[in-house]
C-alpha cells in the first residue's frame, strides 16, 4: 500500500490514476497511523513552499514524515514535495524544510542566466548520473519528463541523481538513503514517468 | 534542453469528439478517450480538450470524459471553454485537468484569471487570445472569434500576465483555418512582450509550418492545431522527425 500524504496541497487525481494504472493499491490520508501503516509514502505538492510548510505543520504532519523516513520507509516527494525535503527555501522569504536531504531551494533566475523563461515549464530530458539510481534504472538516454517550476535545490550535489539541462542542470531528481525526490511529475511524464512511479514502487521489495 | 511542445486540440460536445476522423485501430473515433490514446501514443506533448457544450447536461458528459481521459492518459491536459468562474476552474481541475484556458470569461471578467492564478497557481491557468488585424492593429475578439472587443491585444495579454496568466495561448484569426502557416508577425509581436509560454494556434496546414514557426520565432513554446492532425494530414511522428532533423530539439517516444 502506497500512502499520498494529503496536506490540501495540489491535484492528486492524476498521481492517484497512474499508481493505479501499475497495479498499486493507494490511499489519500493525512492520519498517522495509514501513513505508518504504509508499505511507501509519496508526498505531493505544488504552490508556494511557505504555505505548503505552514499546512505540513498545522496537520501535525512534518514530525510523522521525519519519524517515518527515520524508521526506513520509502518516501517520494515530488515537485513541491521534493522540495519540501530540504533544509531551507528561500521562495518568498526563508522558510525551514523537513531537513532530510541537505541543501536549499533557491530561485532559478540568476542559474540559468538571460533569454530563458522562468518557470522552466515543458518536457526536458533527464541526464541519469552513473550508476544509475534504482529510481531511475529504467530511463533511457533522451527520455523526457514534465516539469513546471520556478525554485530549485541547490548545494546537494551528493544526493543529485539526475539533472535536466536548462541553461544550467538544474537538480531533477535527487536520493538520500530511503529518502528520494523527483522535481518533474511522474504522473504526467507520459510512458517514462510510470517507468520511474513504477521502480520506487519495487525499490528494495 | 527544454522541448518545443505539439499539441493537439480537440472540440468536445456532449463528452464526444466533433470531427473525429478514421485513425487506423481506433474503434470509436468520437471516443475522447480512444484519440486521446491515440496522440499520447504518437507522442504528443499536451492535450486541450475544448468544450463547445452549451448545456449543463453536456458539460457533465464531457467532465465524464475528461476524468476518464486523465485516468488513463499521463501527459499534462488543458481544458477550455466556457470557463467564466473559479467554480468552473474546480469542476475541471477535480477531474484530472492540469491546466485551464480562459478566453471570453475573462475578457467579460478580467479578474478570474488573478483569482485562478491566486487559488491554483499561475501554472494552472492558460490565457487564451483570439486576435485580427483591424486597422493596423491587433483587436481580441471573442466569442470564438465572433466579436470585435475593439481591445488591442498585445495590451490585453500584458494585463493578463500582470494578472497572473502563466502561459499564452495566441490564436491568429487572420491565418486560422487558411492552412498557410502560423502568424509568424503576430506571434513574434507577442514572444516580445510575454516572459511566459506562447503557444501558437490558427494557420498550420502541413509539417513544414511548424518548421517554419520554430525556426522564425524561436521563442515560441509550442504549436497547437485542430484540423491537421484530426484529418491525418500530418502525423505527430513525422511531424516529430521532420523537426528534429531540422534541429528543432523534440521529447521522441520509442514505440
Amino acid at each position: 500500500m502506497i500512502a499520498i500524504i494529503d496536506y490540501g496541497v495540489g491535484n492528486l487525481f492524476s498521481l492517484q490514476s497512474s499508481l493505479r494504472m501499475i497495479g498499486e493499491e493507494t490511499v489519500v490520508t493525512a492520519d498517522p497511523q495509514a501513513l505508518g501503516a504504509a508499505d511507501r509514502l509519496i508526498l505531493p505538492g505544488v504552490g508556494a513552499f511557505g504555505d505548503a510548510r505552514e499546512k505540513l505543520a498545522s496537520a501535525g504532519l512534518d514530525g510523522v514524515i521525519c519519524a517515518q523516513a527515520a524508521a526506513g520507509k520509502p518516501l517520494l516527494g515530488i515537485c513541491l514535495g521534493m522540495q519540501l525535503l530540504f533544509e531551507r527555501s528561500f521562495e518568498f522569504g526563508e522558510h525551514e524544510g523537513l531537513g532530510l536531504i541537505p541543501g536549499d531551494v533557491v530561485d532559478m533566475t540568476p542559474l540559468i542566466g538571460p533569454g530563458l523563461k522562468v518557470p522552466h515549464i515543458g518536457w526536458n530530458a533527464l541526464d541519469v548520473k552513473s550508476p544509475a539510481h534504482p529510481l531511475l534504472r529504467d530511463v533511457r538516454e533522451g527520455d523526457c519528463v514534465y516539469f513546471v517550476h520556478s525554485f530549485c535545490a541547490t548545494r546537494c550535489d551528493e544526493s543529485v541523481i539526475a539533472t535536466a539541462e536548462y541553461g544550467a542542470p538544474l537538480t531533477a531528481a535527487v536520493a538520500r538513503g530511503n529518502v528520494l525526490g523527483c522535481q518533474f511529475h511522474p504522473e504526467k511524464s507520459g510512458e517514462v514517468g510510470l517507468r520511474i512511479l513504477r521502480a520506487f514502487c519495487v525499490w528494495g521489495r | 534542453m527544454i522541448t518545443k511542445r505539439i499539441i493537439p486540440c480537440l472540440d468536445v460536445r456532449n463528452g464526444r469528439v466533433v470531427k473525429g476522423v478514421n485513425f487506423a485501430g481506433l474503434s470509436d473515433v468520437a471516443s475522447p478517450l480512444e484519440l486521446a490514446r491515440y496522440y499520447s501514443e504518437s507522442g504528443a506533448d499536451e492535450l486541450v480538450f475544448y468544450d463547445i457544450t452549451a448545456s449543463a447536461e453536456g458539460r457533465a458528459l464531457f467532465t465524464d470524459a475528461l476524468r476518464e481521459v486523465a485516468s488513463q492518459i499521463f501527459i499534462p491536459l488543458t481544458v477550455g471553454g466556457g470557463i467564466r468562474t473559479v467554480a468552473d476552474f474546480e469542476r475541471v481541475l477535480a477531474c484530472g485537468a492540469d491546466k485551464v484556458s480562459v478566453n471570453s470569461g475573462a475578457i467579460a471578467r478580467p479578474a478570474l484569471i488573478e483569482e485562478a492564478a491566486k487559488r491554483y497557481g499561475s501554472q494552472c491557468v492558460v490565457l487564451s487570445v483570439d486576435a485580427k488585424r483591424v486597422d493596423g492593429a491587433y483587436h481580441v475578439f471573442a466569442r470564438g472569434g465572433r466579436e470585435d472587443t475593439g481591445m488591442d491585444a498585445l495590451a490585453w495579454i500584458r494585463r493578463g500576465l500582470e494578472l497572473g496568466a502563466g502561459e499564452i495561448v495566441l490564436n491568429s484569426i487572420d491565418t486560422d483555418g487558411v492552412k498557410r502557416g502560423f502568424d509568424l508577425e503576430m506571434l513574434a509581436a507577442v514572444c516580445e512582450l510575454a516572459d511566459v509560454p506562447v503557444i501558437a494556434s490558427g494557420g498550420a496546414g502541413c509539417a513544414q509550418d511548424f518548421v517554419t514557426l520554430f525556426r522564425e520565432v524561436p521563442k515560441v513554446d509550442a504549436g497547437l492545431a485542430a484540423s491537421i492532425f484530426h484529418f491525418g494530414e500530418v502525423t505527430i511522428p513525422v511531424l516529430k522527425d521532420m523537426l528534429a532533423k531540422s534541429g528543432i530539439n523534440v521529447r521522441r517516444i520509442e514505440p
